[in-house]
């Protein structure tokens, strides 16, 4: 098994916000990767990923046609612009977070990695 | 160029009096340009959309999307202190630049900067059309959003719950659709001001009213709602928002270009952007930016339709220009989203900054002794900014599980939210101590007390809100 890579070396995204509540996008760079997002970044993944936001709730929904997932995580902004006196009460950076998140590559996919 | 009447529908659609009339439908495409994707964005933005609207010579619309969540609170605050006030206080410089050029080549323009005083906007645009030298200007003003008033308090308490009466409200506005300002194009408005209309809703207006689509062709109007979101936030799908050096590159992003949906009589979209300007319209920009602030893909909410992109196809053609098909639309909900501002106490900030060896520990040291000092009566939100702090939470829960590192540039920040002002304050002055009380080598203290505006959301039933629009009079000479 080779070692984990970030996500971000597969996938780009972007965050947003409505109220207390995040969504978050991950469009694979490459359609052959798709597959092995899907399988990786699970909700129970991300979920873990921010264990320290404590989401109340972490859904995923799948956007084949465009290659892409998009994770809508529950009271994850301190209230939001409301009450949250994070410097970035939207959130915009989680998307960055989210990118962090490692993935293993299977070894029959060499090429994989490949941001391009 | 005018319209190319070479196909005719039989549809029937409702002129501003309801009356049933019928129009031959054109099948060119509608252009639609963005020109602002928030308050406080671009004003050079419009000039190359517009320039690149009258280069196509077809049927165009300009829409300047303008209210965040909150503008229309500090809109409403302005307008209290200044009867005149409350509309977009950038009105002039983002729209005069282009103001003539649009009214002398039939390019309407729609925008939703009337903000908390759609009229005092109208009047001011027709102002500033006569000093370009255009007069009997027709601006049509939306009125309805504005709930704020003693009439809406029993509507909006049912709604909240007794919660309401607690709250010290600033502004209450529902969400509008595209219905008036379609009605309103249709009636001959050359320019549609707005308050609070679903952002979207500022390009499927224009669309229905152009191609003479019903209020209840949810196909059509879920695909005019994902081409208006995707215009709603200007660059962020023309390469703003986007850049990502070595990863995803964009071409001179200092001059990034604004967005144009090329909407066609099916209702799918072509996104491209302004000529001879910087940035990038391509696959990726599109799906970042159609995925934006989307919960359901299948349920995308706005006042005229539930959008559904879960089947949705992105198509980049090349050259900048991106199709956008397979957006389906179901029938509209039976609600309407209101937001409602209240003052919410004092926003304590303040900053101070500590580097060199062991900069991070001093840091640790003086965030210790802020919370030991304030106790647990006013609870604070600690950052090491070079550190951590963004990702990290407002309990400290990540900066707690963070080992110290060996951070050389630390800026600490303390931040507190109360009701107290007088709390408030103490934070200010606690950090401010830090100059002689605090660990060595701290500088540059900056402090910040605002006060705070919260917001609730909560839906009403859409035949509560009476909702229309008037065209402004042409101004008596005096």
């Amino acid at each position: 098994m080779s070692e984990p890579i970030p996500l971000y070396r597969l996938a780009h995204g972007r965050a947003g916000d409505k109220g207390n509540r995040s969504n978050l996008s991950v469009i694979a760079y490459r359609p052959q990767d798709y597959e092995l997002l899907v399988a990786q970044v699970t909700e129970d993944a991300v979920r873990s990923w921010f264990g320290h936001r404590h989401p109340s709730r972490v859904e995923r929904h799948l956007l084949p046609n465009l290659h892409a997932m998009n994770f809508v995580l529950d009271d994850v902004l301190d209230g939001g612009v409301n009450g949250s006196l994070n410097l970035d009460a939207h959130g915009k950076a989680l998307s960055f977070w989210l990118l962090d998140m490692p993935i293993t590559l299977p070894p029959d996919v060499p090429e994989a990695g490949d941001k391009r | 160029m005018y319209f190319d009447f070479t196909d005719y529908s039989t549809d029937t659609i409702f002129d501003p009096h309801n009356r049933p009339i019928r129009l031959p439908m054109p099948t060119v495409p509608l252009l639609i340009g963005s020109a602002s994707g928030f308050s406080g964005d671009r004003t050079d933005a419009a000039g190359p959309v517009v320039d690149t609207l009258i280069a196509r010579g077809a049927p165009a619309t300009l829409m300047y999307e303008t209210l965040a969540e909150r503008t229309l609170a500090l809109a409403q605050l302005e307008r209290e202190r200044n009867p005149q006030g409350g509309f977009d206080p950038q009105l002039d410089e983002l729209v005069g630049p282009v103001l003539e050029r649009c009214l002398r080549h039939n390019i309407s323009i729609v925008g939703n900067f009337g903000a908390a005083n759609p009229l005092g906007a109208a009047e001011r645009l027709r102002d500033l059309a006569a000093e370009q030298g255009i007069t009997d200007t027709r601006i049509a003003v939306i009125h309805g959003d504005d709930l704020s008033g003693p009439a809406y308090r029993a509507l909006l308490r049912d709604s909240i719950g007794p919660d309401f009466d607690k709250l010290d409200v600033v502004s209450a506005n529902a969400y509008l659709g595209a219905e008036e300002i379609a009605n309103a194009l249709l009636g001959g408005a050359q320019i549609v001001v707005a308050g609070r209309v679903a952002d979207p809703s500022l390009a499927v207006g224009p669309a229905m009213a152009h191609f003479g689509w019903r209020a209840d062709d949810w196909q059509r109007l879920g695909q005019a709602t994902m081409a208006g979101h995707l215009l709603e936030c200007g660059a962020q799908v023309t390469g703003g928002y986007f850049a990502d050096p070595g990863y995803k590159d964009v071409p001179d992003l200092h001059n990034v270009g604004f967005p144009i949906a090329e909407i066609d009589a099916g209702g799918d979209c072509i996104i491209t952007k302004a000529d001879a300007t910087g940035g990038c319209v391509n696959a990726r920009t599109v799906k970042e930016q159609l995925l934006y602030e989307v919960h359901d893909p299948a349920r995308y909410l706005t006042p005229d339709v539930i959008a559904d992109i879960s089947h949705a196809h992105v198509t980049d053609l090349g050259g900048n220009r991106v199709a956008l098909t397979g957006v389906t639309g179901h029938a509209r909900p039976d609600q309407l989203k209101v937001n409602i501002c209240y003052r919410g106490g004092w926003l304590a900030q303040a900053e101070i900054s500590y580097a060199g060896t062991r900069a991070e520990g001093r840091a640790r040291l003086a965030a210790d002794l802020i919370r030991k000092r304030l106790g647990a009566d006013i609870p604070v939100r600690i950052d090491l900014i070079g550190a951590l702090s963004i990702f990290g939470d407002d309990a400290g829960e990540l900066l707690h599980g963070t080992p110290p590192g060996e951070g050389r540039d630390i800026r600490l920040r303390v931040a507190c939210s109360h009701h107290g002002k007088q709390q408030a304050e103490r934070v200010l002055r606690e950090v401010m101590a830090l100059y002689t009380c605090g660990p060595a080598g701290g500088g540059g203290v900056r402090t910040d007390l605002k006060p705070r505006l919260n917001l609730v959301s909560c839906f009403v039933p859409r035949s509560a809100i009476r909702s229309g629009w008037t065209m402004l009079c042409a101004k008596r000479s005096s």
